[in-house]
């Protein structure tokens, strides 16, 4: 059937083509077409009937017609070719290079759908990874294995902040970082692309990453492709070359825009905002390609960059992520506009599996503590910064005018710091014990006793003041 | 033998004349299984729970003649199962990393041998019921697995097989049932999931469901065979709220259905639950417990099916007169997953592009919930505690609406809470329980007879603390009467020194009822005392500043449930700390 041209094209309308009288063609099966220029574009079965075969076409059903069409069913889905030699190198969303070097050549091609990870198959992600950057290190810990997305909104720093962790990103006691990248853009614009190829260049770790384009202004449908074929080359990498991977993946907005898009094609019954019903599925086939695998010494760890429509943590996008993802780190425009790089509002950030991942045997004893402490104070500084706002600083009590300045310290010392600054995880908790040393002791209740007589030093009471 | 003729995503259209409505069919060269979901003439439609990328039209299909059914008998406790009973420690075993698809692995060890003891009423020629109990095996050190008959065989007992050992499909015995046909019976049997376990009758849920988190228990509980859903939006802390539970809970057998959610919190659940103890036996932890899990990258109609199949083992544990707890992680999930087959169906969505019947499925589901008397005399439950992921943390779409007016008890999580790691996040306002009298009557007996009256007087200070809230955020604190500046501040002193509760604390995760009330009205006493003398002329201020309230908040986590005389000789004193600032405030005064 591989051989077979079929010119039994009887419709095509916006991406979708349907074929007729082709009998028994495998679901899934990947297509080529040859338009009436001569051009290749590829495709996928979507539906298949003895008599109807609805096909996708990656880039698109423009300035084709039915009659001079012609299709080939290739009888398997869509494979990336895997070796070694991906490392370094750059690919469109379909895995063909856009480097100018010739294509990978190997006899290990895989299926980029992946197939689901036995859940006992699993292990669980316990091994901190020190980013250097207090907000989350200190707050919102990243392990190795998780899935932890930043959200983000049109004009903020994500990509800067995504660079920034995979720059410094590393083991607790390991001098470099050990890390391979995978870097996947869709619908990202040529300036964004440019801006992270950029960065890898500068810390000079270009040669240990693969990147996967498919740029703001090509076929919407490869969009769709594009981050299986990343994940895919993130599993050749992990789970048998033994690396650990950080996949970062920008932006699972236009991801999931696409995918409606092609939805609507397929006149798939709508649920929120006109996304499919399957979004939810459809983003956790992706998602869940992180983790680790027990007798294993690889693993995935993923950061995908979000940006929320309108600034909307509850649009369906980002929604549907944080059920799936283990928390989020969610830059916040008010920080941002202040001058505070980077602009993590800690408040909505959450990291799932930091629970596991710090404290005694990890990194210190009191880091857990010291980690909710901070977030209460901050909520509680965050009222008392509302109430100031209402009824004027000056009328504060003496322990609220204290949140106060412990809020202002908290964002430009604790969050705040520079964009090459790459703090240890215990200089991040040394100053945050130097901004939890400005409240009074006996407010501090999610410390130990112990742990506030060997690192508080302020006063114990308001009283005292 | 029929055949395939389309294929749609997870729909596959069958040439399969004479197959039953939820037939199981095999189908193609991969031999994928699923079940029937409609037919027209002589083509049926089939739901697969795999992926069918690859099946081609014209491929064969074959009906294997009987619903989706599970496998009740030994060997189910402490495994972990996917959404179809496939056992997947067997199956990684079997197939590597990865799940392959057309694995057929059966659901029990067969070759694993159980010591089995005979009940001593079942001789040769007595009479034999559906769920009568034929013997026992000692599946783990801490449960006895009753040997069930199955619940529709009834007649003559012609053999049983003697103590010793014997593998599942050893024949155990032989009934001569009514219609003169032989059964053979074995330490096993199966049952179709969609079909709930017949019982002789439903009994009144009694006791509550002891969960060791003290707004749920002290405020508001659940009684064993009830049913409760916990809505959240994401990051509220549903998933630890849920583990605390599956951890803490009082129940005889924990069912934990991962359905359609994250494959690394299953995994926690598997690391963690070997190592910790369980509170009431002092065995590990996952001798009690069962796992199916469905994560969110697994097909998408296994998931709809992983509930029928937890509710079915839950019901089986059960019959044998135990208290099950089912917890379900997420209903919503599986409500998607109904959602994603009646849209590829092309049934008309009504809200949010659900289907019609979500509501009455729903129902159906929570009501196999409950107290029951089994077949077989005993009394036994399921409580089903549904977790529920709305959208948007909107508590008004269908999934969430619908369940609120079918459960009892409503667990409430709050983002804004969960913001401040205020946990567990679960809203004191929107939360509600409506178990009380029962409850209350069981507190009475077994804890403090003014459980009722303390609780009340504690969800009425929050409340009014509440309205207090609005009028600070406006005026500020200095607008406040004394009296209203005490209860705002004894309003803080319950939310932190009672209502969060640490569940990495090694202490304060778990609290004992007793535990529970010590603290309630420890801290109640507090409030009352600083309101004595706030009427009296005392300012509010001066109150504020005892270290006693400090102390009090810390009191959680100093006491574990079996310290409690230490607590109580605390909460003595708290008069006598009032008492002298009574004194020096008439003294200055």
């Amino acid at each position: 059937m591989k051989n077979i041209e079929f010119r039994t094209a009887t419709s095509a309308q916006g991406g979708l083509i349907v074929m007729g009288g082709v009998p028994g063609v495998a679901a899934g099966s990947r297509v080529q077409l040859r338009d009436h220029a001569g051009r290749l574009r590829s495709g996928l079965v979507i539906r298949s009937a003895d008599d109807a075969v609805l096909v996708e076409v990656f880039e698109g059903t423009d300035e084709l017609d039915l009659e001079r069409t012609w299709v080939r069913f290739l009888d398997e889905p869509f494979k990336l070719p895997v070796s070694r030699d991906i490392l370094g190198r750059i690919f469109n969303g379909a895995g063909l290079p856009r480097d100018g070097r010739p294509p990978i050549i190997s006899a290990d091609r895989r299926d980029v759908n992946g197939e689901p990870l036995n859940p006992a198959a699993r292990a669980y992600p316990r091994e901190f990874i020190q980013t250097g950057i207090s907000a989350i290190d200190g707050m919102n810990s990243l392990t190795r294995g998780q899935k932890l997305p930043i959200f983000s909104g049109g004009g903020l720093p994500h990509n800067r902040v995504a660079a920034q962790i995979v720059r410094q990103a590393k083991l607790l006691g390991e001098a470099a970082s050990e890390f391979v990248v995978v870097f996947a853009a869709f619908g990202a614009s040529h300036a964004d692309a440019r801006f992270f190829e950029e960065s890898f260049e500068e810390s000079g770790v270009l040669n240990k990453v693969v990147m996967f384009l498919n740029l703001a202004d090509e076929p919407v449908i490869e969009r769709l492709l594009t981050p299986r074929a990343a994940l895919t080359a993130a599993e050749y990498l992990a789970f048998d070359l033994d690396y650990h991977v950080l996949v970062v993946m920008t932006d699972m907005t236009a991801y999931a825009e696409a995918l409606r898009e092609v939805a609507v094609l397929r006149g798939d019954v709508p649920a929120r905002k006109g996304y499919p019903g399957y979004l939810y599925s459809d983003l956790a086939e992706i998602y869940e390609r992180a983790g680790r695998i027990k007798n294993r010494r690889g693993s995935i760890t993923m950061i995908p960059v979000l940006s929320m429509p309108s600034d909307d943590i509850t649009h369906p996008i980002p929604d549907l992520t944080g059920y799936i993802t283990e928390g989020q780190i969610v830059l916040g425009r008010e920080l941002s506009n202040q001058g505070v790089y980077p602009p993590v509002t800690v408040l909505p950030s959450l990291s799932r599996l930091m629970k596991d991942g710090v404290g005694k045997n990890f990194t210190r004893e009191d880091h857990p503590h010291v980690a909710s402490q901070l977030f209460a104070s901050y909520a509680k500084a965050l009222e008392v910064r509302g109430l100031a706002a209402i009824i004027g600083a000056e009328e504060l009590s003496d322990a609220d005018r204290r949140y106060l300045e412990f809020a202002n310290a908290f964002e430009h010392k604790f969050i705040g710091q520079g964009e090459d600054e790459d703090r240890s995880v215990f200089e991040t908790l040394n100053l945050a014990w130097d901004l939890l040393s400005m409240l009074p002791a006996d407010a501090l209740i999610r410390v130990s006793e112990e742990e506030l007589a060997k690192y508080h030093k302020g006063q114990a009471t308001v009283a005292a003041a | 033998m029929g055949k395939i003729l389309e294929i749609n995503g997870p729909l596959v259209k069958l040439e399969l004349p004479e197959t039953v409505l939820g037939e199981q069919v095999r189908v193609g060269r991969l031999g994928l299984v699923g079940e029937v979901i409609g037919r027209d003439g002589n083509t049926a439609l089939a739901q697969l729970y795999e992926d069918t990328a690859g099946l081609r039209p014209g491929e064969e299909a074959t009906g294997l003649g009987w619903p989706l059914s599970v496998e009740l008998g030994p060997g189910l406790l402490g495994a972990i199962f996917d959404g179809v009973q496939r056992p997947l420690e067997a199956v990684w075993q079997q197939s590597g990393d990865r799940m392959a698809r057309g694995v057929a692995v059966p659901s029990l060890p067969r070759d694993k041998r159980w010591h089995f003891v005979p009940d001593p009423h079942r001789r040769a020629g007595t009479a034999l019921a559906g769920g009568d109990v034929l013997g026992t095996v000692q599946e783990t050190e801490s449960i006895l697995h009753r040997i069930l008959t199955p619940p529709l065989i009834h007649g003559e007992l012609l053999e049983l097989a003697p103590e010793g050992d014997y593998t599942i499909e050893e024949i155990l015995g032989r009934v001569r049932k009514f219609d003169d046909t032989i059964e053979k019976l074995h330490l096993f049997h199966r049952w179709p999931v969609r079909t709930p376990r017949p019982f002789r009758k439903r009994d009144h849920a009694i006791a509550p469901l002891i969960t060791g988190q003290r707004i749920l228990d002290t405020f508001y509980p659940l009684l064993k065979g009830g049913k409760a859903a916990i809505p959240g939006p994401f990051g509220a802390g549903k998933t630890m709220l849920q583990q605390q539970i599956a951890r803490w809970c009082n129940a005889e057998i924990v069912i934990y259905v991962g359905c359609g959610e994250r494959g690394n919190e299953l995994t926690d659940v598997l690391e963690f639950m070997p190592e910790l103890k369980d509170p009431h036996t002092g065995r590990p932890l996952m001798e009690r417990t069962l796992l199916v899990a469905n994560t969110s990258n697994m097909p998408v109609v296994a998931r709809e099916a992983s509930v029928y199949v937890g509710i079915t083992l839950a019901e089986y544990f059960r019959d044998q007169g135990l208290d099950v707890v089912m917890v379900a992680d997420s209903t919503s999930r599986w409500a998607e997953a109904l959602r994603e087959v009646a849209g590829r169906l092309g049934q008309m969505p009504v809200e949010e592009g659900y289907p019609a019947y979500l509501g009455s499925r729903l129902a159906a589901f929570y009501e196999r919930a409950g107290r029951v008397e089994t077949m077989a005399g005993h009394h036994g439950s399921v409580t089903l505690i549904g977790a529920v992921s709305p959208p948007g943390g909107d508590f008004s779409e269908p999934v969430t609406s619908h369940t609120k007016e079918i459960i009892q008890t409503f667990w409430a999580l709050s983002k804004e809470l969960a913001d401040a790691r205020h946990y567990p996040s679960v809203d004191w306002l929107e939360s509600f329980s409506g178990y009380i009298g029962s409850a209350a009557k069981w507190w009475a007996e077994n804890v403090d007879p003014n459980w009722e009256r303390e609780r009340a007087e504690a969800l009425d200070l929050l409340s009014a603390s509440e309205e207090l809230q609005r009028i600070v955020n406006l005026v500020g604190v200095e607008a406040l009467s004394s009296e209203q500046r005490w209860t705002l501040e004894a309003a803080g002193l319950i939310k932190e020194g009672l209502l969060q509760q640490s569940a990495i604390d090694e202490i304060d995760s778990f609290a004992s009822p007793e535990k529970q009330y010590a603290l309630l009205s420890g801290l109640l006493e507090i409030f009352r005392q600083g309101m004595k003398l706030v009427k009296l002329g005392a300012p509010a201020r001066r109150l504020i500043q005892m270290p006693l309230l400090s102390q009090a908040r810390r009191w959680k986590s100093q006491h574990t449930s079996e310290d409690i005389a230490a607590l109580k000789a605390k909460i003595a004193q708290i008069p006598g700390e009032f008492e002298k600032l009574m004194l020096e405030y008439e003294q200055t005064a």
